[in-house]
């Protein structure tokens, strides 16, 4: 109602100003006189400190502009208010912006730097609408700074915002098409994700900008028909209308058996009648032949590509959607793509969209005409709901009547023809010459019904209405042709007509009837060309021609009567007006008059004109409309619209399957399951497609991870704490579950483990000495002792260092020679392991090539306090340095991050190393393993297009030049995962291909251990109550008793160091996170019954109750 | 224009500069300043794109030809789905202008204007017309014509759909759809539209994400509003556009938890002149009007579901759960919403409600005729029929009635020439009649063809085809919420043949 009222002030005060009230048309001149002297209060308003006047003017402006008036001369006055704090200004100024920068383009400039600021802005909705508004300023001096917003934008952390990035990208193309790469580099990167928001979004940016690189939708395939569903109503419309076309490309045609076995069965019988649906079943049989032969050369079954079975499965439910848009769409992906026998499930869909507003309906009808024509059967059952009520609009009427016409065949024509009986007596006379025009077409293709129609038409003949006795004559004239020696007295009986009906057409058509068939009626034609000799200089053209027409046939037959009329007919031709006539006078003259003269051609004059004529065909105007895609605005006009995409046709052969597979880590699959059973609600519900095969599968799952990354990733975008630490304990939730895979998986590479280690030169050595060092009080925990498995192993860290040391020394000279001088054969399997263990070593070393230097500045950042109390003399930066404390990787739990089969032979592990980070003390190191199993060398590993959430960081291991075929290498990177157990993902590449994969942290190690005394723990976990203090009580498991189990679990658990503690009942540990720093304190308290409660104090309460899920977690084992 | 044109005088002589001068001019920049439009010759200019947008002063000017003789690639591709939308008013005036991207001249509507002019019936507008630079898509609804300029290929019922949308965002918003509410709203309408289309592509359809960022107006807004000067525009964000339920608003609290749902079914049927049904079907709608707080999941399931035969969801309903249990499984937008369309199984014979004894005679001789009517209940399920109204399409020539009704009043629109009886209840006891004398106009031949009848009705608490809502269950909240459904029959496109 405000706005009403700005409606009406805005009148009300141009009337103040004195102004003539505002015509209509904006083309009125006026505007240039006047306008000035009202704009000067306007910009008043605007430049007024109020925000309230300024609203009113900009209401006013809007309002002008809606009107279709000219505003541009306050461009200089609105543009100052774009950084207005008011929400509702604003808006309407970027209202008024869009409109009229592409007029003004200096002055738009002024605002730009205000959307840049809006790109940076916290919040993702401001984000989005700044590059909203930028992208819609067409003016090309800022197509660099679009593009910058675009590429940024897209990688945004907020789907919404890339969302918005997909938008804008079809609108910096139109603007500057040159930005073509690299808008396609961006519109790739945004078909890889993996929300809904996003996808109809970035593929109608695809459609828009490069709909040719259809090779950019393989790796998506599958992830956008499982996404399908739950994409918003306009981005399916796209997507199908896409996906069709990609299926066009890469399946093979799946009628192509079906046809080859109507070919031989009964569709024989058909061809025989006498050419009744030739026509229509023309194109058919064409089309078969096409298919057969590549079938019939390779003789192979048809097998549909599971992933064409997938499209098909997965679009079907749209067909039950409100949207009529949507509808359609599937009709036509299954009209395109669909094997005969399942096509038949849209008639249904597109019959109910017949309810719907008459527009709809209207195309609809259009589209279920082509339909028709070559899926009849398709229809039949819904006859009926094609029947026509005299209210139906004229253009729905005829459409429907076309539909009916394509539906008769031999059992239902009687119904037809009783329905056709009652439109005939419409008063809408259009339709009523519409439904005659049917009438011939049903007894042209049906032979049976031929003469009932015949008989019908005419009678139709005697009607009152002369546009329907017209029409009738000129469908008989078409029936007739077919069998006219049976029909003479049809033909007299309209030769009558000639003295009544006025219509040219009809008139016309009467004529050359007479004149084709003058044989059968020898009488009554000479009479008719006497008649009409009289009127012809009263006669319409069309009439006038076939006059001469008849004239001359008449002369060649029946000369003797009709020489002087045809002679005098000709004469009257001659001086027509119409120049037409004239010619055509002069040449039958010559034609047929026998002269000196006249050549050759004159002997043949009777045959020319007496020719057996064919039959025409009455065919409807939707045939071979489906070389157009279905419900296209081409197909509607039946031409073809700009931007327009061919349907291309079926392949040959069907090109590589395989380009549509797409990696997914196995254990993300296993969590992403997980997470499904328990987030049930959570999850979009629309797209639980469980039970798939095959390729299906794996892609399913892709979706799932995909819907539960995106609901993570809003819940942060919003920003509420209280939403934010309800996800995060959900998640912690999931967690748990993630941990009880891990454990199990831990269970299994516990089962192995002695195997390589066996297999190690040292190991039996090694072995003993941790015997002996078992006993021996543990240490304030090193990283290697906390990473180690259940060994229960406590190893002095002196001995494993000396040891460690040697080993390393040894190895590395090992190493040395095996990197100098590669053996080119490979020796035997079992060095395999020993190698892989080396060549970890050496990478660490190559990849820090100062590690003392770099690793003990952060620890003794951390230790200060500590050190001089606790540390017992233990050298810990020694510990901390020898490489020991990664050798045995296996200790440590190692996650894959690509499997052997996905990654073609390249399998890829990682762990974490709980090693500190040097580069980078804030973050997490990972140390990744990567095995080639292929038999061809990787090279070029590297990471790419890493997608983080916001504040995440990656220090990407250098790039792995070269990895031969059997060897294995470890490298180590940094992750900052910002103290939350969000995954990282990124692309792991090789010189050939990109895999997608995902590091998600367990929460235990996204801290590191720190010293304290007891005194400090105390005071420190004094200062952690309340809200920040966890506890639970747990019952220990069976092999969990004992202080030593205790320790070794929860160290196992999570990267903490132990705090000496003077009861032996109670077990501490401290530590802090990786990113922010804050402390982690954990204190187990035993009791005898084997009962023991836990408590974990931490400000960050996420990480706290994660941590203490995981902690009960191993104790309870 | 604010810059002026560059005369030039046609008496004087004019020697066409050379090519070298040409190019030194081109090079030196000297010779020539340029503006934005010279007049070369007497009543002919050239001109940048700016001139040639500027209409108004194209129009002072006395432009009446534009030829557009710019080479080059920006500007040529078109990108968008929706380049502008007109609203255009029962006497063609154009209202209403929205342009997503540079503006597309209103002369665009005068082709859409002459087929509106051709037509007989504005129904009969072809909703696609072609041009020879932009194609045209229409729809007609309430009195209105929502037209919009597309430029490349597009789905047309993508464009139709979305157009009707926007019809339905405007009812939704200020109650009814018409030119005066429009205008009234104009600002609020452009706010709309601005939100639903980004550079054409639809961006927020949903009512219930719309609400939260433009506040549909009520009475104590708008006086607020127009005293402190506060706005429409939501300030909070809308959470709904980012969810993976788009059509509900977060945060919604009432006092009164209610859910109705309206299950209203319509009978579609065509009798001929004996009686006899030629073809008849049900169409059924389930309304729901929701009203509660936080995030219910509502489960409704039907007595005998296996009387749908063919279903439409609204995009809240749980597609995978009908398909395994035929239970419509849903977390409710906020409000009105259509739940589902149905299509009763075609082999379930339609229940035909009522019946008609019709004659209609025209005197051989012309110039008269009589009319009796008659209509009756027939299978009404012991349920009272109401709302009976008898519409009756009289052929041309008919220029009066003289008619005497039993129950209930008719009227005859001479102009349309349409017979409306409104009988209202069906009293089975007293059959209402309708009979009496037509007087045709003088010297017209007797009418061949006889009018159809078209019935409308009403029948309360009864779905005709039998289908019962078994119970509606809610999960994800606490509290009761207050349930009812309601059945009600009605004639949809109800025909009879004379």
């Amino acid at each position: 109602m405000s706005a009403n009222s700005a409606f009406n002030e805005e009148k009300g005060g141009s009337s103040n100003v004195g102004e003539p009230e505002y015509g209509h048309d904006p083309a009125s001149g006026g505007i240039f006189s006047s306008d000035y002297k009202r704009h000067d209060d306007l910009k008043e308003m605007l430049d007024s400190n109020k925000d309230s006047l300024k609203l009113e003017a900009m209401k006013r402006i809007v309002a002008m502009i809606a009107r279709g008036k000219n505003a541009s001369d306050l461009f200089p006055a609105v543009v100052k208010n774009v950084a207005c704090k008011n929400i509702e200004v604003k808006k309407l100024v970027y209202v008024y912006l869009v409109r009229y920068a592409e007029e003004q383009q200096d002055l738009a400039l002024l605002s730009i730097s205000t959307f840049q600021r809006g790109l940076k802005d916290p919040n993702q909705l401001i984000r989005a609408s700044a590059l909203r508004v930028l992208s819609s300023i067409r003016v090309t001096i800022i197509v660099p700074i679009m593009m910058l917003a675009i590429k940024e934008a897209a990688s945004d952390m907020s789907p919404y915002v890339r969302k918005t990035a997909a938008h804008a990208i079809p609108k910096l193309y139109s603007l500057d098409p040159d930005q073509k790469d690299c808008l396609i580099e961006v519109i790739e990167k945004l078909l890889a994700d993996k929300t809904t928001l996003v996808a109809g979004s970035v593929v109608m940016a695809f459609e828009e900008v490069c709909p040719e690189r259809i090779d950019l939708i393989h790796k998506n395939y599958r992830k956008l028909c499982n996404l399908l569903i739950d994409v918003e109503e306009w981005g399916q419309v796209v997507i199908i209308n896409m996906l069709t076309r990609y299926a066009r490309t890469q399946f093979l045609n799946p009628n192509m058996n079906e046809s080859l076995l109507e070919e031989g069965g009964g569709e024989k019988a058909f061809y025989g009648s006498d050419g009744d649906d030739d026509e229509e079943e023309d194109k058919d049989e064409k089309d078969k032949k096409k298919a057969e032969a590549p079938s019939v050369v390779k003789r192979k079954p048809y097998v549909m590509d599971p992933d064409h079975r997938l499209l098909l499965r997965n679009t079907k439910p749209l067909l039950q959607s409100r949207n009529a848009a949507v509808v359609m769409a599937v009709a036509q992906l299954y009209f395109h793509l669909a094997p005969k026998a399942e096509v038949g499930v849209i008639a249904k869909a597109l019959v109910r969209l017949m309810r719907s507003h008459s527009e709809v309906q209207y195309v609809v009808l259009q589209n279920v005409a082509t339909m028709s024509i070559k899926r009849r059967g398709m229809f039949e059952p819904y006859l009926k709901s094609f029947y026509i009520r005299s209210t139906d609009p004229t253009q729905i009427k005829v459409l429907k009547l076309e539909v009916l016409t394509n539906l008769a065949n031999e059992t239902n024509i009687s119904t037809i023809l009783r329905e056709f009986q009652t439109y005939i007596k419409s008063m809408d006379k259009d339709f009523v010459a519409a439904t005659i025009q049917a009438i011939g077409r049903c007894a042209t293709n049906i032979g049976e019904v031929r003469d009932t129609c015949l008989n019908g038409l005419v009678q139709l003949l005697s009607n009152r209405d002369e546009l329907v006795v017209a029409e009738s004559v000129v469908v008989i004239k078409k029936l007739l042709q077919m069998q006219p020696e049976q029909h003479s007295d049809i033909i007299k009986h309209m030769a009558k007509l000639t003295d009544n009906i006025q219509v040219p057409m009809a008139r016309a058509s009467i004529l050359w009837l007479i004149g084709e068939y003058c044989e059968h009626v020898p009488k009554i034609a000479p009479d008719v060309l006497r008649k009409m000799a009289k009127t012809f200089t009263n006669e319409e053209d069309i009439v006038k021609l076939q006059i001469i027409n008849l004239a001359a046939k008449l002369y060649l037959t029946n000369s003797k009567q009709t020489k002087l009329l045809t002679q005098y007919v000709l004469n009257l031709a001659k001086y027509d007006q119409n120049y037409d006539i004239r010619d055509r006078a002069r040449f039958i003259r010559q034609l047929i008059v026998p002269t000196d003269k006249s050549g050759a051609l004159s002997k043949y004059a009777k045959k020319l004109f007496l020719a057996l004529k064919p039959a025409p065909v009455l065919e409807s105007p939707f045939k071979d409309r489906d070389h157009f895609q279905l419900g296209s605005l081409s197909h509607l006009l039946n031409a073809k619209a700009g931007g327009y995409q061919e349907l291309p046709d079926w392949p040959e052969a069907a090109p590589d399957p395989s380009v549509r597979n797409v990696e997914v880590p196995e254990w993300t699959k296993c969590s992403s399951r997980e997470k499904r059973k328990e987030k049930k609600v959570e999850k979009p519900f629309y797209s639980d497609s469980e039970g798939e095969s095959g390729p299906t599968e794996s892609a399913d799952s892709a979706s799932d991870t995909a819907s539960d990354s995106e609901s993570g990733s809003e819940e942060s975008g919003s920003g509420s704490e209280s939403e934010e630490s309800d996800q995060q304990s959900e998640s912690g939730s999931e967690e748990d579950e993630e941990e009880e895979e891990r454990k199990k998986k831990k269970e299994k590479i516990k089962a192995k483990k002695p195997v390589p280690e066996s297999d190690s030169e040292q190991s039996s050595e090694e072995e003993g000495k941790k015997t002996e060092s078992k006993n021996k009080p543990r240490r304030g925990g090193s990283d290697t002792e906390s990473g180690e498995d259940k060994d229960s192993e406590t190893e002095s860290s002196e001995s494993e260092e000396e040891e460690s040391e040697e080993e390393s020394e040894e190895e590395t000279k090992k190493k040395k020679k095996a990197t100098v001088s590669k053996p080119p054969s490979k020796p035997p399997k079992i060095d395999n392991k020993k190698e892989k263990k080396e060549m970890s070593l050496l990478d660490l070393d190559d990849f820090d090539p100062a590690p003392s230097l770099s690793q003990v500045t952060p620890l003794n950042n951390f230790l200060s306090s500590s050190l001089v109390t606790d540390l017992e003399g233990l050298s810990l930066t020694d510990n901390v340095l020898s490489p020991t404390t990664i050798t045995p990787s296996g200790n440590l739990k190692t996650y894959e991050l690509l499997h052997r089969i996905t990654g073609e032979g390249l399998s890829v592990e990682y762990c974490f190393s709980r090693q500190p980070f040097s580069p980078d003390p804030h973050m997490v190191a990972v140390q990744i393993q990567f095995t080639n199993s292929a038999a061809s060398e990787a090279k070029n590993l590297h990471i790419e297009d890493a997608k983080l959430q916001s504040g995440m960081r990656m220090k990407e291991f250098p790039e792995i030049e070269t990895l031969p075929a059997g060897e294995t290498v470890s490298v180590v990177m940094g992750i900052d995962f910002c103290d939350s157990t969000q995954a990282a993902n990124f692309q792991l590449c090789t010189h050939t291909r990109k895999f997608f994969v995902s590091i998600q942290p367990p929460v235990g190690e996204l801290m590191m251990p720190i010293f304290m005394t007891e005194n400090e723990f105390k005071k420190e976990q004094g200062q952690l109550m309340g809200m920040n203090e966890i506890t639970e009580k747990v019952t220990l498991g069976e092999k969990c008793h004992g202080e030593h189990a205790v320790i070794q679990r929860v160290t196992t658990a999570a990267n903490l160091s132990r705090v000496p503690c003077g009861s032996d009942k109670e077990c501490r540990f401290a530590g802090k996170t990786v990113t922010s720093g804050s402390l982690v304190l954990v204190s187990v308290v035993t009791k005898d019954n084997g009962a023991a409660q836990v408590t974990v104090n931490c400000e960050k309460m996420v990480i706290g109750t994660m941590l203490v899920k995981d902690i009960l977690q191993t104790l309870t084992q | 224009m604010s810059h002026e044109a560059v005369r030039v005088d046609p008496d004087m002589e004019y020697l066409t500069p050379g090519v070298v001068d040409l190019e030194q001019m081109f090079w030196t920049g000297l010779g020539a300043t340029y503006t934005h439009c010279n007049q070369v010759w007497p009543n002919l200019y050239i001109g940048d794109k700016k001139t040639a947008l500027e209409k108004p002063g194209l129009v002072e000017m006395g432009v009446t030809h534009i030829i557009n003789a710019a080479e080059g690639t920006w500007n040529n591709v078109s990108t968008e789905m929706i380049h502008s939308l007109f609203l255009v008013n029962p006497s063609g005036d154009i209202f209403l202008e929205k342009h997503w991207k540079s503006v597309v001249s209103r002369s665009v509507c005068d082709y859409f204007l002459e087929a509106r002019e051709k037509a007989l019936d504005p129904e009969d507008v072809p909703p696609v017309i072609s041009t020879p630079h932009h194609y045209l898509i229409s729809i007609y609804r309430d009195k209105l014509f929502f037209l919009s300029v597309i430029q490349t290929e597009v789905p047309p019922l993508f464009v139709i759909e979305f157009l009707h949308r926007v019809a339905e965002m405007i009812q939704d918003y200020f109650g009814e759809c018409s030119e005066t509410v429009i205008k009234d709203n104009v600002v609020m309408v452009y706010e709309l539209l601005e939100e639903m289309l980004d550079n054409g592509f639809p961006l927020a359809t949903e009512s219930n994400v719309l609400k939260e960022m433009i506040r549909p107006p009520t009475i104590l807004r708008s006086v607020v509003n127009t005293l402190t000067g506060s706005s429409n525009v939501g300030d909070k964000l809308p959470t709904g556009q980012l969810s993976t339920i788009p059509w509900r608003r977060a945060g919604v609290k009432y006092t009164n938890n209610e859910a109705y749902f309206d299950v209203v079914e319509e009978i579609d049927a065509i009798l001929d002149r004996t009686g006899t049904t030629v073809f008849a079907e049900i169409q059924g709608v389930v309304e729901a009007c929701v009203k509660l707080s936080g995030m219910p999941d509502l489960t409704l399931s039907f007595m005998n579901p296996r009387l749908l035969d063919d279903v439409s969801f609204h995009p809240c309903v749980r597609y995978k759960r009908w398909e395994s249990e035929r239970v419509l499984s849903f977390i409710p937008p906020d409000g009105n919403f259509t739940l589902m369309t149905y299509h009763v199984n075609a082999q379930n014979l339609v229940a035909i409600p009522v019946y008609v004894k019709h004659s209609i005679n025209f005197f051989e001789s012309g110039s008269g005729g009589r009319l009796d009517l008659t209509v009756g209940p027939k299978q009404t399920m012991g349920k009272t029929v109401e709302g009976v109204l008898v519409t009756v399409h009289m052929p041309k020539t008919v220029l009066s009635v003289s008619l005497n009704a039993t129950q209930g009043s008719y009227t005859y629109d001479n102009a349309t020439k349409v017979l409306v009886w409104d009988i209202g209840k069906l009293n089975p006891q007293k059959l209402p009649n309708l009979r009496g004398s037509l007087s045709l106009q003088t010297g017209a031949p007797k009418p061949e063809e006889n009018p159809s009848l078209n019935i409308d009705l009403k029948i309360q608490q009864l779905a005709i085809s039998g289908l019962k809502v078994n119970r509606l269950d809610m999960f994800g909240e606490k509290y009761k919420p207050f349930k009812g459904v309601k059945y009600i029959t009605k004639a949809g496109k109800f025909q009879v043949r004379m």
